[in-house]
């Protein structure tokens, strides 16, 4: 394992930020100061004019593996994940078969560890993300899974997901929800709107989400299980967050980038690319989100990266499936959304520090097979870090993904903000932008 | 906007212009005089090949477009596809690759999914593609035919004839659409035609039935649907799109019939002048009573007819992208 030294980046806190020179040896950080000297065979990596902090967790990604793997592999994913500036994973349980059981949790873990990044796994809530009887939570958490989610779809039945909550509570792990009455919802596959109408496609009303959102917010304040809110998408979801909050319920939330920059007019075209649960929403949805981003309100951003191969995102938009790529552009899409001048240490919470409190990615626990993320960069820490250069400006192209699938809906789009160096595990696996 | 079809995809009404529209209907005129000829066949599109692909069950439709491509001497490959695409594990992009091999110069696209017309048009930017009904989107020739039916009908009754007329018989025109304009894409492509053309428009619908965004369009959603019947010029009925599950946004068929179908009694209130469209197939009984249905004032086998010349005029202008030389 090479000695790792970045010279001279912006070391971002979670306070306070200082430029200085972080050296890396045998997975840990050893040293944090001015003027480091760099031993004998040390790679030196220039980090000046960058941000240097806490490689990025992404607590929504879909790597398809087992059952898809003609979309995305758990290696591909990862690989995605890094040159994204991700350091962790959290696999989502969607999969076929669906990650209900110790065995499935296992081989994820596995095929994950041989990856240059943490893939962490979140079980099902559900056995078979069926939505009917609850999968075996505590031995799963025995394997080391803190978070919990049926996500693709939610868990629809109040009495069991009440029950998940009471269920999960004393076992020390949280659920996820993706909030969507899919019976509300209709089956549709775009933002029930302004444009949902006209198109002919049958729309996914805002209040779907809401209603589910509020649903759940209800069920925290009675059972006290603590719940992460996915891929929140309106305004009002937002307020309703809000005001959880200020009753000081135990709730969390994300957002995705895809949902801060792109809103329902991208159907006009009919092109299944943007096609995605909860779906592209109205303007002002997306203003609210990006305004609530600069304020500080949002918990974390996660990508709800979805692979899909690219003959199913060629059916008529009514027959595709959703989702779309997410983990390659999604520091880049944050620090743009942060406004003109992006305070880093917001950035890293958002990125980084946040998503790993919610998955609870730290190494408190002997079960648990992966390094701390999100952490401070100081002397002893795991080296999981990324560098980031905030004045970069490139181009976002699909053949330049990394992903097995290309359904990005960014082809083309100039990006400012580029992650230049990713180390994870203490080793460096992007350098320049590039995979190593 | 776009001002000509002309060697242009036909995929929507929406992005139409008048003069586009009034381009359509003016060929369409020209061609009625070849439907009444007794060889009934122009050279117009000879050497041609259009694809008629229809991937949801259609009989007036495609046999319009067929005999309509057929009058223009193009050749014809005519496949239908009874299931979805997904069902038949080939994805909609394969399938037209596989027609297009053969070397073709439009496609006619019936299919269920909104949107299936513009998605082909990306897979084959050589090829013409003209829209014959997607999902609840739009069925422009549909729009346009009932178009050049208003104008001929009133055309007729001035002694004129439409292709003088260009859009003024259409100014401040009164048409009325009634029943599942939610689920119709025949609506949504006759509000483009006539609100492009002049004309006023107006809705009645069960709420359930309304899109959730009409406030958006250029209609105006009636209160008093007796009233609004004495108001119009022109009555458009739609078929309740049972196969849709239209059945469930109202109580039932009957109660469908009582509030919003053209019944007899309703019928009466039409003044004398006033024309009742339908696009097809009827539901006899349902949203039209049968008698209402065969009253003069229905014109709805005019529309079928009309449905030759509309489509020849489509695919001459799109294919050939020239109107002139029609001989």
């Amino acid at each position: 394992m090479t000695t790792l030294l970045l010279r001279a980046g912006l070391v971002v806190g979670p306070s306070t930020s200082q430029v200085a020179d972080v050296l890396v040896d045998k997975g840990r950080i050893t040293a944090v100061g001015t003027d480091v000297v760099a031993p004998a065979g040390c790679h030196v990596i220039d980090a000046s004019d960058c941000w240097v902090g806490p490689g990025f967790v992404d607590l929504h990604t879909h790597l398809r593996e087992p059952g898809h793997e003609q979309a995305e592999t758990i290696e591909s994913g990862a690989h995605a994940g890094a040159v994204g500036g991700y350091t962790a994973l959290m696999a989502m349980a969607n999969t076929e078969p669906a990650l209900d059981n110790v065995a499935l949790v296992s081989y994820v873990l596995d095929r994950g560890a041989r990856t240059p990044l943490d893939i962490a796994v979140a079980g099902a809530i559900t056995q078979g993300r069926r939505g009917e009887s609850l999968a075996p939570l505590a031995e799963m958490a025995a394997l080391g899974v803190r978070l919990f989610s049926d996500d693709g779809t939610g868990v629809q039945d109040p009495a069991l997901m009440r029950r998940a909550l009471t269920y999960a509570r004393p076992l020390g792990v949280r659920l996820a929800q993706h909030c969507e009455d899919e019976r509300l919802a209709a089956g549709g596959s775009m933002n029930e709107g302004a444009v949902s109408g006209r198109l002919g496609l049958v729309g996914r009303p805002a209040l779907a989400e809401e209603l589910m959102v509020q649903r759940d917010i209800e069920l925290v304040a009675l059972t006290g299980g603590p719940l992460h809110f996915m891929h929140l998408s309106t305004a009002r979801s937002l307020e309703l967050l809000r005001r959880a909050h200020e009753r000081g319920l135990p709730v969390s939330f994300e957002v995705a980038p895809h949902h801060f920059t792109l809103d329902e007019t991208c159907c006009e075209q009919f092109d299944p690319i943007f096609k995605v649960h909860p779906p592209l929403r109205s303007r002002a949805d997306v203003d609210a989100l990006r305004e609530a981003l600069r304020s500080g309100f949002v918990d974390a951003v996660a990508t709800d990266h979805a692979p899909h191969a690219p003959e199913l995102k060629d059916l008529p938009f009514d027959e595709a499936p959703a989702g779309m790529l997410g983990l390659e552009y999604a520091a880049s899409l944050t620090f743009e959304a942060l406004g003109d001048a992006p305070d880093p240490q917001r950035f890293f919470s958002l990125m980084s520090r946040e998503p790993a409190r919610i998955a609870q990615l730290r190494r408190d626990d002997a079960r648990v097979r992966h390094g701390a993320h999100g952490g401070a960069v100081v002397e002893g820490e795991d080296a999981n870090l990324v560098v980031f250069d905030p004045k970069a400006t490139w181009i976002a192209r699909n053949e330049d993904l990394h992903s097995y699938a290309i359904n990005s809906p960014y082809d083309g789009r100039a990006l400012t903000g580029r992650v230049r160096t990713t180390i994870a595990k203490g080793v460096l696996v992007v350098n320049d932008g590039a995979l190593v | 906007m776009i001002d000509s079809i002309r060697a242009q995809n036909l995929l929507t009404l929406n992005d139409l212009s008048r003069e586009a529209i009034v381009e359509v209907l003016d060929t369409a005129e020209s061609f009625v005089e070849v439907n009444r000829r007794s060889i009934k066949k122009v050279p117009a599109l000879k050497g041609r090949v259009v694809a008629s692909l229809f991937f949801e069950e259609s009989t007036r439709t495609r046999l319009s477009f067929e005999t309509a491509a057929k009058r223009l001497s193009a050749d014809v490959l005519s496949l239908a596809v009874a299931s979805s695409s997904v069902k038949k594990g080939e994805s909609l992009r394969d399938t037209i690759a596989t027609i297009d091999a053969l070397g073709i110069d439009a496609v006619v696209l019936r299919h269920q999914s909104s949107g299936a017309a513009l998605q082909v048009s990306r897979y084959v930017p050589h090829v013409r593609v003209i829209n014959a009904g997607d999902g609840q989107h739009q069925h422009p020739t549909q729009g346009l035919l009932d178009a050049f039916t208003v104008r001929q009908v009133l055309a007729t009754r001035e002694g004129s004839n439409g292709l003088e007329s260009g859009a003024e018989l259409f100014s401040g025109l009164r048409v009325l659409i009634v029943g599942d304009i939610r689920h119709s894409r025949v609506a949504r492509s006759d509000i483009a035609a006539y609100s492009s053309l002049g004309c006023e428009v107006r809705v009645a619908a069960p709420g359930t039935l309304l899109p959730e965004d009409v406030e958006n369009w250029p209609v105006q959603v009636v209160d008093n649907y007796e009233e609004a019947l004495e108001w119009a010029d022109v009555v458009g009925l739609l078929r309740l799109q049972r196969e849709r599950g239209s059945g469930s946004f109202v109580p039932s068929l009957g109660e469908f019939t009582r509030t919003f179908g053209l019944t007899l009694a309703r019928a009466r209130r039409l003044r004398p002048q006033t024309i009742v469209m339908h696009p097809g197939p009827m539901n006899r009984g349902v949203e039209i009573d049968s008698r209402v249905a065969d009253l003069p004032c229905a014109v709805i086998e005019r529309q079928v007819a009309n449905g030759v010349p509309v489509r020849m005029a489509v695919l001459y202008l799109t294919v050939a992208g020239s109107s002139e030389g029609v001989s």
